[in-house]
């Protein structure tokens, strides 16, 4: 494709100075997501998910601070430009979805005025236009009887609802961008269903590039169209999801499928990656997946993991499966 | 094998109602909240028996039920014969409780941060007045950490490992029982799969017998034997792991399975299950899915489903077959 993604993460790394020496939760992370695609981005907590999709529309807490690479929307770096620029943008062209949307709603506001206000900012409409702007963002994300809703506040909706309220929030304003931080992670099975569904509708009518951040290995498979697998900061993996999924390339990847009780149904023990995450203060010399690989050989102790750009922009690995030494290993 | 939990008839209600001056001002009548409501089931000794069900649906109630945390409002709870919340004699209270533990959600909240591992897994034991010495250490061993770490504070461990010493704990009285609430809700994956292949190993080397508590299909399919599904304080559909996931019967069952994310379905365009579980204080007459429910009739808002047997699934409801 020849036009311009609409956003490019470019080599971004994220450092945080503590008393014991620079942790880097983000580390040489380099995507793109386009206009109506929706990139999932998986990885198990600390992997540094969160932190990447904080630092791209840059709510990033000091003192960890974006100290390499850049960020570009539509081709206009946005990682470098002051911070009321950067509230501008947030909001017109970059959305929001956080995981607990108890927290993420103003409890002491009526969801209507949360929404003109967001609209009222970023566009330029009067207020009577504004409150049907809302009343029509509710109604496209599913809230039935909207006109009426609107002078609700946020503890008289369910989880699911609120969630769907929080969607219109970082819709309303028509950004190009919408980044996911575990949309449904705090929700039930039949609603977190509808929210996916919601997510995946609303990405493809108004093609919007949706960032997914999740664990959840089922709601990816469902939802996105490309797969980024993060792994102590880094990217692991990045691939189309089908291929991603059913034939991982990174042996963490393949771990992480295979541990899931899914990818096991009816056998007596789960597969399992020994080990835990290693800390950042405290990565092994190498590939920091090392110590748990059963692939790993001395190159990979010795050089650190290479770059995703090193190796066929696939698997961030010296042996990717699916190739000859993987086949001399297992044999 | 012979029941090993013994559940007739469960009910929990929860008062819920607003103070009384408020009541009298404002002309309300008293508030119950229904948790769990007319549940009976059996589980089988060295088995692994699950509850499911989404938030609001009483599976954690029923678990405290199960160990004496709550009593129940009506209807018997019997452990090897005896009821714990009627029982009189003190010497069976006691050696009921011995034989069972649970462990919780999260293991961020439920190890006390000011004390040391060895004492937190020997205080079941301590508690009784029983020899501790080296018990910590060896429990340690057992779930896969080391002796050395007896000594540490919970805050040294990560997730998974907390969740380690929970199920150290757990066995320290050397239960037949453990109560699972949720035990890996709270980790990731890769540590889920080495916390429940633990469980599957200790069930093995104990005897243990399991009531595992989850809102995760694929988690609940793993590892249970039984199953039953919860809906607004109800069971809905009880039947042995293969009956229920090969042919489930209960339309709830079915929009459950339908609407849990699959690692093998890519882009799948769902028809997302509609509506939310309704209000447990109102709920909805007659069966309390019908509001929901896709193939519902006239008769399912009047009649409340009685279970019946349908091969080896109970099933509470009109149109099943």
């Amino acid at each position: 494709m020849t036009d311009t993604p609409t956003l490019s993460v470019r080599d971004l790394t994220v450092e945080i100075p503590t008393r014991h020496g620079i942790l880097r939760p983000v580390d040489h992370v380099s995507y793109d997501i386009r206009a109506g695609e929706i990139l999932g981005v998986v990885g198990e907590s600390g992997a540094g998910k969160s932190m990447t999709g904080n630092a791209v529309i840059g709510l990033l807490d000091p003192p960890a601070r974006i100290t390499g690479g850049e960020v570009l929307l539509k081709g206009e770096p946005i990682h470098d430009i002051p911070r009321a620029r950067l509230r501008r943008l947030r909001g017109k062209h970059m959305g929001m979805i956080f995981q607990d949307p108890l927290t993420s709603l103003n409890p002491l506001l009526t969801i209507g005025d949360q929404l003109t206000e967001t609209i009222t900012e970023h566009l330029n409409v009067g207020q009577d236009e504004a409150r049907k702007r809302a009343i029509a963002a509710l109604d496209e994300v599913g809230i039935p009887a909207a006109s009426a809703r609107i002078g609700s506040y946020p503890h008289e909706f369910s989880g699911g609802m609120r969630q769907r309220v929080v969607i219109a929030l970082a819709l309303c304003a028509e950004p190009e961008l919408v980044i996911a931080d575990e949309p449904t992670t705090a929700l039930d099975v039949s609603v977190q269903a509808q929210i996916v569904a919601l997510l995946k509708r609303l990405c493809r009518e108004r093609g919007v590039a949706v960032m997914l951040v999740t664990h959840d290995m089922g709601v990816i498979a469902e939802a996105a169209d490309r797969v980024a697998v993060m792994y102590a900061g880094r990217l692991a993996e990045l691939g189309p999801v089908r291929e991603v999924i059913t034939n991982a390339h990174h042996p963490y990847t393949a771990g992480l499928m295979a541990s899931t009780p899914l990818a096991s149904v009816g056998q007596k023990r789960l597969k399992q990656i020994p080990g835990a995450m290693p800390r950042l203060g405290a990565l092994p010399d190498g590939c920091a997946f090392h110590p748990r690989c059963e692939y790993a050989q001395d190159k990979c102790r010795r050089d650190p993991g290479p770059s995703l750009q090193a190796c066929d922009g696939r698997a961030a690995c010296w042996f990717p499966l699916g190739t000859t030494q993987k086949e001399d290993t297992v044999a | 094998m012979s029941a090993l939990i013994s559940i007739r008839n469960l009910t929990r209600r929860f008062d819920v109602s607003k103070p009384w001056l408020n009541r009298v001002i404002e002309r309300l009548n008293k508030a119950y909240l229904t948790a769990v409501s007319d549940v009976s089931f059996d589980i089988e000794e060295n088995s692994v028996y699950a509850l499911v069900g989404e938030s609001g649906s009483g599976k954690s109630t029923i678990g405290k039920i199960v160990v004496g945390l709550t009593p129940p409002s009506e209807g018997s709870v019997k452990i090897n014969g005896t009821d714990l919340a009627t029982e009189t004699d003190a010497a069976k209270i006691e050696a009921v409780r011995d034989e069972i533990q649970m462990i919780f959600q999260d293991p961020y909240a439920s190890l006390n941060p000011r004390w040391r591992v060895r004492d937190i897994i020997a205080e079941p034991v301590a508690a009784k007045g029983g020899e501790t010495s080296g018990l910590a250490e060896r429990l340690l061993e057992q779930v896969g950490l080391s002796a050395a770490d007896a000594s540490k504070y919970p805050h040294e461990f990560s997730g998974g490992q907390r969740q380690r010493i929970c199920i150290a704990r757990a066995l320290a009285s050397e239960p037949k029982i453990i109560v699972c609430d949720e035990p890996t809700s709270a980790l990731d994956v890769s540590v889920q799969s080495q916390v429940l292949n633990l469980m599957s190993d200790l069930r093995e080397e104990f005897g243990l017998t399991y009531l595992f508590i989850s809102h995760d299909l694929t988690v609940v399919r793993h590892m249970a034997d039984r199953i039953g599904v919860l809906y607004l304080g109800r069971l809905v559909e009880e039947a042995p792991r293969e009956a229920l996931f090969t042919d489930p019967k209960h339309p709830y069952t079915q929009m459950l399975f339908d609407a849990a994310p699959r690692m093998d379905a890519f882009g799948r365009e769902v028809d997302p299950p509609k509506g939310e579980i309704p209000d447990a204080i109102n709920p909805p007459s007659g069966c309390a899915f019908h509001p929901r429910c896709p193939i519902a009739i006239d008769r399912c808002s009047k009649e409340r489903p009685e279970m019946r047997l349908l091969g080896q699934t109970r099933v509470a409801c009109h149109r099943a077959e």
